[in-house]
């Protein structure tokens, strides 16, 4: 799908156009759309009576795009661009529901029927070989026959034909009412030549039905074969009780994976409170326009990605980042569309809209990742693509073993294992093993802020064993802080810093900033004739009085006597710390130690990755020295540093070598190549900018804990795809074969196709439901 | 083995043959698309019924497709489309048109249901 971002200027607006019956039709509204000036492009499809406008949105407005659709004299109107998305899935939800409670009711009053047919049967089957048959289903339904005879004697001395009529009616009924969708659905199949679940139910159910109607009408001809007449009428109700129940609940349990991306879709608000010349206006959310001020009053939704021009507030982001903290947000601040403002008034500079915003972003990933396919679903796919006819070879098979073996040949017996191999074989449950997983996950990682792009990420983040983190910016701030200062003795403390501080104000230099943070808010004085000293400092006159700030060798090449500080500046050189000196009117004032700080939780993410078996490797372009400290202070003890951007890549493929799987942490922008490089990279979402390229994870949550939590959503994820596919795979392996007969031999023991029936209706229930045990798993 | 029992295991194996040869021996003939629409994108249409007619689709490598099923069934089994070469699981809705979009890039590109069981390919040449 097309997730491209528009640039600001250039958008894109879906509208609808009814009354188009042609294709001169869609000429026309295509014309007069690509004649309004400003827009770049227009399709418009027939099929979809949709017309997609690329415009620039300096020079026209989506009510003028309407304006000039009505003008040809079909109808267009703005549209809610979530009103559609909300409208078409609150409808396939209703849907869904009247659909569930349709198949609910027709499998209730099928398996009643079925109950009462079973009674019903008793009488025929009373005495015959029902009691001692290898069947254990029909043997146990025995035990009640002396219950049934005492509390409806009646029915003992019914003809019995006119039990059998009785039992046809129904059976017919059900069959044609409550099951007739197998049935179509099946036919259909076959003059495709396909065949599905549906195929198999109606062939089986089918060949039960048929068998009975010929006892009950033909007995004759069973008598001539030396067979009894025997009927499965009531087989077949419950069989299709059975199975619209496994499909009741397998359809609710399917809704709910995908429950997490539905939710986060109906996020977006669909209007704005803009200011417009003055005037304060609720608009619908198409109609914001770059730039445009959106106010967001206390406990409102914010409607668009934006900065903040005016106001502060408390944002909760939790539904995007999973951060359960509110974020202060004040001018200059960014925010995204979706997240609540929790307190105070906000005016906010639209900047990003439409299907460029986060939100739309983070769900177009997230659909692409539910679309995914995992590398694990193979096998499965390729075995679902042969299943029903392989199937149907071994019904064939068994039914013929029965008739060729068993002495005398009964066909009844032959009949009811071939029908039993046909419904206890269930290809659901192979095709629903992995995509309900990837689903359950991705909506699970998405609620801790980790995007996982799909499937195949998932599975090859599960079998990562080297973690490497970039430094600068990922297991750090990325700010450089004055971790320590040293004031000379004959200095005034505020008077040299106040100095200091509007020297360097004037720097846009990290070091220089670092240092007026440290200086804290206080009134500068202004300084005056500036001079950049060739990369090694500046020099200025605050106050009458000559300063210079800068490394210590500038210092001392402008004859400054910096002797009083060597102890301090060497004690900080051997920890890494960057220096930064300062004299007054020619004598040395201060020192600075300046390092970028860690992320308070990084030593403690290192160590539980470590106890988790994992590799801990740093990466960093600074000195070799800056970047021990720094593995030290963090505990790890593998640091490759003194890297050039385009060496990150090939200490990624050297760590790669021997098999060895990489997972790499970076920021998206600069580590681009080596994140493209790793097995998985993981980028750390910096504000709005989510959909990075390079990375397979997208980490919305600022927190390095969110590494953990991906490996581990990732692990168990894993785990839960090998436990459906097993189950799958061995449900059929072991049932198909009972099911066909291969325990009576030894044992004596055959499977009803009643049986066959419940089987088959909770082995897919049960994949999806292990499958949905991902929501509430724990990440840490 | 009674003479009845052959003909019992002939006439099951001829069977089996023929199921298999049913279900799997079927070659759809591709079918030819082409960018007809103004602005160069590939509409493919196909039906849902059953299974995917017309079920294997040729069209320009390279080309931006517009596929749009028209489902007409509520069959659980087509409720979803899946290109697992273009990441697409979309949900197809029963009764309607359901549009999904992508660039075809050269090779075979095998399409399913949701649980693989209906099949069909886009081709890009």
């Amino acid at each position: 799908m097309n997730s491209t971002p528009d640039t600001p200027a250039a958008t894109r607006i879906t509208l609808p156009v009814d009354g188009m019956t042609c294709a001169a039709c869609q000429a026309n509204v295509q014309r007069a759309l690509t004649a309004t000036a400003g827009v770049t492009r227009a399709n418009v499809n027939l099929m979809t009576h949709e017309a997609t406008v690329h415009y620039d949105s300096a020079a026209t407005t989506p009510e003028k795009l309407v304006a000039a659709i009505n003008d040809t004299g079909y109808v267009s109107r703005l549209p809610d661009p979530n009103a559609d998305a909300t409208v078409a899935d609150q409808a396939r939800e209703q849907e869904q529901r009247r659909d569930y409670n349709a198949v609910r009711t027709k499998a209730i009053v099928s398996l009643i029927l079925g109950a009462a047919a079973m009674i019903v049967s008793m009488p025929l089957m009373s005495g015959s070989h029902a009691a001692h048959s290898g069947d254990v289903f029909l043997r146990w339904t025995m035990r009640f026959d002396e219950p049934v005879r005492s509390a409806f004697p009646f029915l003992y001395a019914i003809d019995p034909f006119r039990v059998l009529l009785a039992l046809f009616v129904a059976t017919t009924l059900v069959m044609t009412w409550a099951g007739r969708h197998f049935y179509v659905r099946a036919w259909k199949g076959l003059r495709h030549r396909a065949a599905d679940m549906n195929t198999l139910i109606a062939i089986g159910t089918g060949a039960a039905y048929l068998y009975s109607l010929s006892a009950t009408f033909a007995p004759h001809w069973f008598a001539a074969a030396g067979t009894r007449p025997d009927v499965y009428y009531e087989a077949v109700i419950i069989i299709i009780g059975l199975v619209l129940v496994g499909n009741a609940m397998e359809a609710r349990a399917k809704t709910e994976t995908t429950q997490a991306l539905r939710q986060l879709a109906r996020l977006q608000p669909s209007s704005a409170r803009i200011r417009r010349n003055g005037q304060e206006q609720d608009v619908p959310i198409a109609s914001v326009q770059h730039g445009d001020i959106i106010i967001v009053r206390p406990g409102e939704r914010i409607p668009v990605d934006g900065v903040v021009t005016h106001g502060s507030g408390a944002v909760d982001e939790s539904m995007l980042t999973g951060e359960s903290m509110p974020v202060e947000k004040i001018a200059g601040a960014r925010v995204i569309g979706a997240t609540v403002n929790q307190s105070g008034a906000l005016e906010i500079e639209a900047t990003t809209l439409g299907q460029a915003s986060t939100l739309a972003r983070i769900v177009t990933l997230m659909k692409e990742a539910q679309g995914s396919q995992a590398p694990i679903q193979r096998l499965a796919d390729r075995i679902s693509a042969v299943f029903v006819p392989v199937v149907l070879s071994i019904a064939i098979t068994t039914f013929a073993a029965w008739m060729i073996f068993t002495e005398p040949a009964s066909l009844g017996a032959s009949l009811t294992a071939a029908v039993a191999v046909l419904i206890i074989a269930c290809p659901c449950a192979m095709g629903l093993a992995v995509p309900t997983a990837v689903m359950v996950a991705s909506g699970r990682g998405a609620a801790a802020g980790v995007l996982i792009k799909g499937g195949e990420p998932l599975e090859r983040l599960a079998g990562i064993d080297t973690v490497v983190f970039d430094k600068t910016g990922t297991l750090t701030e990325g700010l450089p802080k004055v971790v320590d200062s040293w004031i000379a003795a004959d200095q005034d403390r505020d008077a040299a810093l106040g100095w200091i501080a509007s020297v360097e104000s004037k720097s846009e230099h990290p070091l220089a900033r670092a240092i007026v943070a440290f200086a804290g808010s206080r009134d500068l004085a202004v300084a005056d004739s500036v001079g950049a000293l060739a990369g090694k400092g500046v020099a200025a006159t605050v106050d009458g009085h000559h300063v210079i700030v800068g490394t210590a060798a500038l210092l001392t090449e402008s004859g400054v006597d910096t002797a009083a500080m060597t102890t301090q500046v060497e004690a900080w050189s051997k920890d890494a710390r960057t220096v930064v000196a300062a004299a007054i009117d020619g004598k040395v004032a201060a020192a600075f130690a300046i390092a970028d700080t860690l992320r308070p939780n990084a030593k403690d993410v290192v160590a539980s990755l470590t106890r988790r078996g994992l590799r801990v490797v740093m990466l960093s372009g600074d000195r070799q020295a800056t970047a021990e400290a720094i593995g030290r202070q963090v505990g790890i003890g593998e640091v490759i540093a003194e890297v050039l951007p385009d060496g990150k890549v090939d200490a990624i493929r050297s760590l790669q070598r021997n098999d060895h799987h990489v997972a790499m942490i970076g920021d998206g922008l600069n580590d681009a190549p080596a994140l493209a490089q790793a097995d998985i990279g993981m980028a750390m979402a910096s504000g709005t900018d989510i959909a990075t390229e390079a990375a397979s994870v997208t980490l919305m949550r600022n927190d390095l804990a969110s590494v953990e939590h991906a490996i581990v959503l990732a692990r168990k994820t894993m785990n839960t795809m090998k436990q459906n596919l097993f189950w799958a795979f061995a449900y059929n392996v072991v049932g198909i074969p009972i099911a066909a007969g291969v325990l009576y031999p030894a044992f004596g023991i055959l499977l009803s196709p009643i049986l066959a029936s419940a089987a088959m209706a909770f082995s897919s229930v049960s994949v999806v439901s292990n499958s949905l045990r991902l929501r509430g798993v724990s990440l840490s | 083995m009674s003479p009845a029992d052959w003909g019992i295991a002939a006439s099951a194996i001829v069977l089996i043959a023929f199921v298999n040869w049913f279900f799997l021996g079927k070659q759809d003939r591709p079918v030819a698309a082409t960018a007809a629409a103004p602005d160069g994108v590939v509409d493919v249409l196909i039906r849902v019924e059953g299974g995917y007619t017309p079920s294997i689709i040729e069209v320009p490598a390279g080309a931006r497709v517009r596929m749009t099923l028209d489902r007409r069934e509520d069959n659980p089994c087509s409720d979803e489309i899946v290109i697992p070469d273009f990441n697409i699981r979309n949900p197809v809705a029963a009764y309607a048109k359901t549009i999904v979009e992508f660039t075809a890039t050269p090779g075979r590109h095998e399409f399913s249901c949701g649980m693989g069981m209906l099949h069909g390919a886009i081709i890009g040449k």
